[in-house]
Formats: structure tokens, sequence, C-alpha cells
């Protein structure tokens, strides 16, 4: 038997209420994430994302307090226990505002902050630097003050300096909401590209479906706190397309107009989650 | 004041002999013209002190906003002078007024040449600094930082303050209207949301850094140190010297003021 | 009416920002401004209401010259809602933020309140009238400031970025009150780069880069051409690139609405059911 990917992050009946807060910001949160997975984490505002994507780094319980329930394991450590500079090690952090994540005066010096956090020799944190640069491409860059960078240089530093802790899952937390389209379309692609290459898990938090389709292999979706579909992307459309909807979460175009067209009985197979998938499955219909 | 006199005190990435000077020796200079600006009250020294400066200034390619801190400095300049003229001759008000611009001028061109990351790695290496940090924050580098990144976000803090300014003038806000106490009073709707801003900044700032493992166990490494070279002890050198020859000047001979 | 003629800017630091800018906006306009980042589109925006005057050409708002006019009189007419709501929020609570203008420009105390009242329920802000602005959620704030500054029911709406950040639902909400604004008579301009939005909102739009304006136009018609699109750093909407690929069964490359898309597929599909009952 082949090598079944490890699940990496594990979370039973999880739960958590910030301080002052009326109602609990995630309960009962059961999900199982495997190595290598791309999942798209959606729902509508409020909805608990958010808070989610905190706990799988520790900032939930460490830098946010309130009340826990449940068990949350991340690579084996269970995050109740653990600092988050520890969990730092195993998952990175992408924030939706590219400006605030940066903050040293050269983009160098920026992304070898994390690996100085970690006691590293300075042979390493050179090698992680350097990495971390060819990798996201911010070599060009290196010198510059990230203020002097557009929005989306900046989020490729942050995904850097990211890198650079070498961690085993990375969350972006709607990365792409202050880039142009062009923009977050290429930080999408490179987050994908990367998974690929470093055989990362990449959680990403979107309201633009349409953006993420083409990579996400598996969504899940939140809403008042709960997790109320897991599945493949394009199983989940099909079948949940009107809970989706429902719910206000942010279709893609493309699978929108097929189910229209599939209730007039015009069309029939499965909806399709990006532009080019729709683009084959609509020539096969009008090719009869 | 516009927020353009700050550009006198801003530090700008340059690679000239004096950016590249270690921050210990430029403050040591600093060190070096306070300790005879202050010792004496003496027109030729003041102008002595200016002097000395202006090549520094220029080699480090600062000189025009050195211009501009001056002209931050020339209300104050202007009252110094006012009160020196009636607690004493108006020789000594001239000796005073140049004594301020000699020190502003040397802060200026700390600032100007000395990124705060630099002086942050300075910060670090200084024991007492360590020692206070770790007693009252819990970590012997978290002091240096917090000076560090108060002074990185200076600038994104100065748009941010213009923002609100446009954002309240277009509803409606007129801040050269009224009398003094309206005037006053039409700044609160300017700093609360300055304020807030600024510490929404630092919060997410925080937990940005925190994902990345700051502050991280007591053997934080650096991987950009500070080096000593010989321009520096040769600076060094010379400062010291000054310093010295300064304070003997002073117990020997009495300096008057003109 | 506001009349841009011939308006170029250029910052102290020498940066040109806008060239040759000719634009008018009339009660009833939807237009939205789109274009790359520093395409000048926030630099427009701020020439509308007076807080940057053009370095030459004029901006003409009912007739008055904004060189010649202060801010504040023109906020009267020209409401510009910044990006960040948090920008603009400093009082105790809700109903004293959203007075504000209305005190600034000197109305009446029972004007002020009635006013209050009515711009809280236009926005479903009623249940939070006394509650700090601070307590409430982004998409919350957002409606605070928007409220804010309709208040004083200017005749030109700017929205910048008003889009960002916001889920489906709220996006939809935001659409509903755009158009009821326009119909009422009003002007919305709106400074965005979500295409989506533009594309299912169909304004006019107006494609700026490096401070001129390329092009402008239904949304239809400038968002489905790919050069245009690309040189403002924006992608063309879901549905224009979907006909793209499907050209060749005859179908046209400017549609960028679901519905219309919606339409035209159900004609050439219905055609193909009849033919494969035909063949069969």
């Amino acid at each position: 038997m082949a090598n079944a990917p490890r699940e990496i992050i594990i979370a039973k009946n999880l739960g958590f209420q910030y301080v002052g807060a009326r109602r609990a910001a995630i309960q009962g949160i059961d999900l199982s994430i495997r190595e290598d997975e791309f999942i798209l984490l959606t729902g509508p505002s409020g909805c608990g994302k958010t808070s989610l994507c905190r706990c799988l780094n520790g900032l939930i319980p460490n830098f946010y307090q309130g009340e826990w329930t449940g068990e949350l394991l991340v690579d084996g450590l269970s995050v109740t226990t653990q600092l988050t500079s520890e969990l730092s090690r195993r998952v990175g952090y992408v924030f939706q505002n590219p400006e605030n994540q940066l903050f040293a005066l050269t983009v160098e010096k920026d992304i070898a902050f994390g690996p100085e956090n970690l006691g590293l020799s300075r042979e390493e944190i050179r090698q992680r630097v350097d990495e971390a640069m060819n990798v996201t491409g911010t070599l060009p860059l290196r010198d510059l003050a990230p203020y002097e960078l557009s929005g989306g240089q900046q989020q490729r530093v942050a995904l850097a300096g990211v890198l650079a802790m070498k961690p085993s899952v990375i969350v972006l937390d709607e990365p792409t909401s202050f880039l142009d389209p062009r923009t977050a379309e290429e930080v999408m692609r490179a987050s994908d590209d990367l998974r690929r290459e470093m055989g990362l898990t990449i959680v990403v938090v979107e309201h633009r479906l349409d953006l993420v389709a083409r990579y996400a292999e598996r969504i899940v979706v939140m809403d008042a706190g709960k997790i109320v579909a897991d599945g493949d992307l394009e199983e989940t459309l099909d079948e949940k397309f009107d809970l989706l909807e429902g719910l206000g979460v942010g279709v893609p175009r493309v699978s929108l107009l097929w189910t229209m067209l599939r209730r007039d009985g015009l069309v029939s197979g499965k909806v399709p989650t990006h532009v080019e998938s729709a683009a084959s499955s609509l020539g096969g219909m009008m090719n009869q | 004041m516009s927020l353009k006199t700050l550009e006198g005190f801003k530090f700008s990435t340059l690679k000239t002999p004096v950016h590249l000077l270690d921050p210990r020796t430029k403050f040591l200079i600093v060190i070096a013209v306070l300790v005879p600006a202050l010792l004496f009250a003496n027109i030729y020294v003041m102008i002595a002190l200016l002097l000395l400066q202006l090549p520094l200034l220029f080699v480090g390619k600062v000189a025009r906003r050195w211009v501009l801190s001056l002209r931050a400095g020339v209300f104050l300049s202007g009252l110094i002078f006012v009160v020196n003229l009636f607690t004493g001759s108006y020789l000594s008000a001239i000796a005073l007024t140049l004594r301020f611009l000699v020190l502003l001028t040397s802060f200026s061109l700390f600032f100007m040449t000395t990124s705060p990351d630099d002086l942050g790695l300075a910060l670090d290496r200084i024991g007492a600094v360590r020692w206070l940090s770790r007693r009252w924050l819990g970590y012997p580098n978290a002091l240096s930082f917090t000076f560090t990144t108060a002074v990185r976000l200076v600038p994104t803090l100065a748009v941010d303050a213009q923002t609100v300014v446009d954002a309240q003038r277009s509803r409606g806000l007129e801040l050269d209207k009224g009398n003094l106490l309206k005037r006053v009073r039409n700044y609160i709707p300017i700093l609360i949301p300055l304020l807030l801003i600024a510490i929404r900044r630092s919060l997410e700032l925080a937990e940005a850094l925190e994902s990345r493992g700051f502050p991280g166990k007591e053997g934080r490494t650096s991987l950009f140190q500070l080096k000593l070279r010989p321009a520096d002890y040769a600076i060094i050198a010379l400062s010291l010297a000054m310093i010295a020859v300064s304070f003997w000047v002073y117990f020997h001979y009495k300096i008057p003021v003109l | 009416m506001i009349t841009l003629e011939k308006v170029s800017f250029t910052y102290r630091s020498g940066q040109r920002a806008l060239q040759d800018i000719d634009l008018s906006l009339a009660g009833g306009d939807f237009i939205a401004i789109m274009g790359e980042n520093g395409a000048g589109k926030t630099t427009l925006a701020k020439h509308l209401n007076g807080l940057l005057k053009p370095s030459q050409g004029r901006v003409l708002v009912d007739g008055e010259d904004t060189r010649k006019v202060s801010v504040a009189r023109l906020s009267r007419k020209v409401g510009l809602v910044f990006q960040n709501p948090d920008h603009l929020l400093f009082s105790e609570t809700v109903k004293d933020e959203v007075a504000f203008g209305l005190k600034n420009f000197g109305f009446a105390p029972e004007v002020v309140h009635n006013q209050v009242i009515r711009t809280l329920e236009a926005l479903g802000l009623s249940e939070y009238a006394e509650t700090s602005p601070f307590l409430l959620s982004g998409g919350e704030r957002k409606r605070v400031a928007l409220a804010a500054i309709l208040a004083t029911e200017p005749d030109y709406l700017i929205l910048d970025e008003p889009t960002i950040g916001q889920d489906y639902q709220q996006k939809e909400r935001l659409r509903n009150f755009i158009l009821q604004l326009y119909s009422q008579g009003k002007a919305v301009v709106m400074i965005t780069h979500d295409v989506e939005f533009v594309a299912e909102s169909n304004p006019k739009v107006i494609l700026l880069s490096q401070g001129r304006i390329v092009a402008q136009g239904p949304a239809d018609a400038v968002l489905s051409k790919d050069e245009l699109v690309k040189k403002a750093s924006l992608v063309r909407p879901q549905m224009s690139r979907l006909f793209g690929e499907l050209t060749k069964y005859g179908l046209p490359s400017d549609v960028v609405d679901v519905h219309r898309a919606r339409i035209l597929l159900e004609e050439k599909l219905s055609e193909a059911k009849v033919r494969v009952a035909q063949n069969s």
C-alpha cells in the first residue's frame, strides 16, 4: 500500500469563545486535514473562518483570550500546550493586510526575522532567507523597504517570511483583498506552485471562490461558527449549490450559470468550477 | 508646522561613508559636539561646531533636508533668543541660540544617517538596556525592538494622519476656522481616529510577528551584525579626543561669551 | 453636474498623477472608475470635492470652480466615502457619528435629529444608534461611514473601494442600495477593482492607466477587451472569459453579465437539442 498522506491537523469538537463575546466564535468543529491538501475555507462574514485559522497557529489561545473547548492537534502537538512561537515552525500565517505584516527596513531583514527568532545559526538563517527569496521571486527586492513595494510584492515578501520558517502548513487569510485581480491571481498561482514544489498544505480563506477554484481541491464551508459543508470542491458545488447560494457564498459565476441552465434542462453533468472546465463542458453540449 | 519639517529627522537609505559608520560611532559624534556646546557659551565655538558638522552633512548627502530641520527649529530659536535678551546680554542670546542650532543639527544628522534597525542592533548590545528590558518586559531585546518599531511606524502613521484630515474635511470639518477653543476641539476628530488606527496597526503587527516566532527563546540570533571598521576607529578616536580637549580647556581656561 | 476640463495634476514631489482628464458627471449617472494601483483613481476622486486642486485645467461642481470654493462647501454636494472607515470614526455613538456632518453644515437640531434617524433606518443601523461605533464589526463600521456621508444627502456620492472584505450578501445589499441612489437622481461614482461586482452592476466604466483615461463605455464593452483590461491590471469577468472560448459557436465576446449569458446560451443549447432530436 502506498504511503497515504498523514493527517497533519486534527480538530475534535473544537470550540472557542472570545472574552466578552455573546456567543462562541466556533463550536463543535471536527476537521481533519492531510498533508499536501489545498483547502478553500469560506462562509459569510462572521462565520468563524478567521477564528478557526487563528487556532491553527496558536494565536488562539495565546494572543486572543477566551474559553477553549475540545482538542486540536497540529503535527502531533496539542495547541493548548504550545506557545505560538513553537507552532509558528509548523504553521505559517499570511494576513489580509500586506502593509501591517512587514515592518523591517529592508525586505531581506524582514524575511530573516522569523528564522532569527528561532535562534538558528547565522549560516542557517542566511540559507533560509536566500531560498525563500528565490522561491518567491523576491530576490530583486531584497534591499527595498517594504513600504516602497506594491501590495502584490508585499504579499510575496510576507509569504517569503513565512516560508523561511519552513512550516508544513500555510494559512492565507483573505490574502488578496487589497490586491488588484491580476496580482490576486498571481498570488494564488504562486501558492499552488509552492504547494507542489515543497509539499505544503495550503488553507486559503476567501469570499471570492472564482479566485481559488482552479487550485483548491477541497472546500470547507462555515456558518455561525459551525462547519456546514466539507468535501471535494467540485462535488460540493454540484450537490450543495443551493446551500452555498443560500448562505451568500460567492459561488463562481460559471457555476451559477451552469446550475441555471441545468435547471432548465439544457445541460447535464457536473457543475464546472472555473472557466476552462465550463468552456469545455458547454462546448461539449453545443457540439451535439 | 507641516509634516514636511519631520523630513529633517527621517532616515533614508543611502550608502554614504557617513551612513555606513556604526551607530555607536555616530552617537559618539553627537556627544563630541554636545560636550563643547554645553560647556562653553562662546559664539566662535558654536560657529566652529556648526562648520565642523557641515562636511558630515555634505558627505552624508543630507544637507538639503538638514535645512528643513533648521526651519522646524526657527520658532524655538526665536524664543530662546528673545528670552535670553531679557536675562543676559545680546551676545549671549546669540551664542545660546546658536548652541540650540548646533544641537539640533547634531541630532538631525544622527537620525538622518542612522537606520532604526542599526540603532536597534546597537541598543541590543548595551547591557543596561538589555537588563532593563528583561525587568520591564520579560525579554532582553524587547525594549530595543519597541523603539525601532516605533520609529518604523512613523512614516506610515504620517500618511494615516493626512488621510484622516482629508476624510474629516470631506465631512465639512474646517480646521482653520473659529476661536482658539474651537480649533482645539476640532482636532478631536483627527486625533481619535489616528490613535485608534495606530493601535490597530500595532496589534496587527504584533499578531503577524508572533506568528513568525517573536519573541523567541533567549538565544535569538541576528543575521546582521554591527562591525567596527577602520573609519569607525578613526572617528571614535577623534571624538574622544575632542571630548577630552573640551574638558581640559574648560578646567584650565575661562572662555568668555564672545 | 461635475465637469473636469483638461485636468492634470502633479504632486509636489514631481510625480505626475493625472493627465488631460476630461470627464462629466450628472445626476442619475452610475460610474465605475477602474485602473491599476497608482493609476490615479483616488487622486481623481479627491479632485471632485476640492481636496486636491488641479495643476492644470479646472473642475466645476454645479458651475463653481473648485479652486475658488472651500472643501467644506463642496462637501455639501459631493460626498466622498473613504476606503477605510476607521479614518472617519471618532464619536461616542453611531448616532453622534452620523450627526457630525449635519452639524458641521449648520443644520438645526431637529433637522439633524430627524435626518440621523432616517439615514440609520435606510442603512439598517437603527439598532446600533446608541452603540459605540468601535464595537461594531468591520462591515458594520463601513456602513456607519457610509451613513455618515449620506446623512447630508449629497448630490454626488463617491465610494472608494466599497467592496473590499465584503462577502457576497453584503455586496448584494450594496448594489441594491446604489441602484436606489442613482434612480433617485443622485450621481454615484465607485472606485473599484472588483471586476465581477462591476460586471453585475452594469455602470459606465472609466478605465484609468498611468493618469490617463484609456477607455470609457458600458461595462460589457470595456471589460471584455483583453488589452485594456491587462493594462489596468484587471482580469476579464468570468462570463467574458467563458464566452471568449465559445466564439467558435457563434457567440458574441462582449458578455459580462450572467443573465445575458444565460439567455444567449439558452438559444444555442435549445438549437443543439433540436438538432439532436432531429438526428435521432
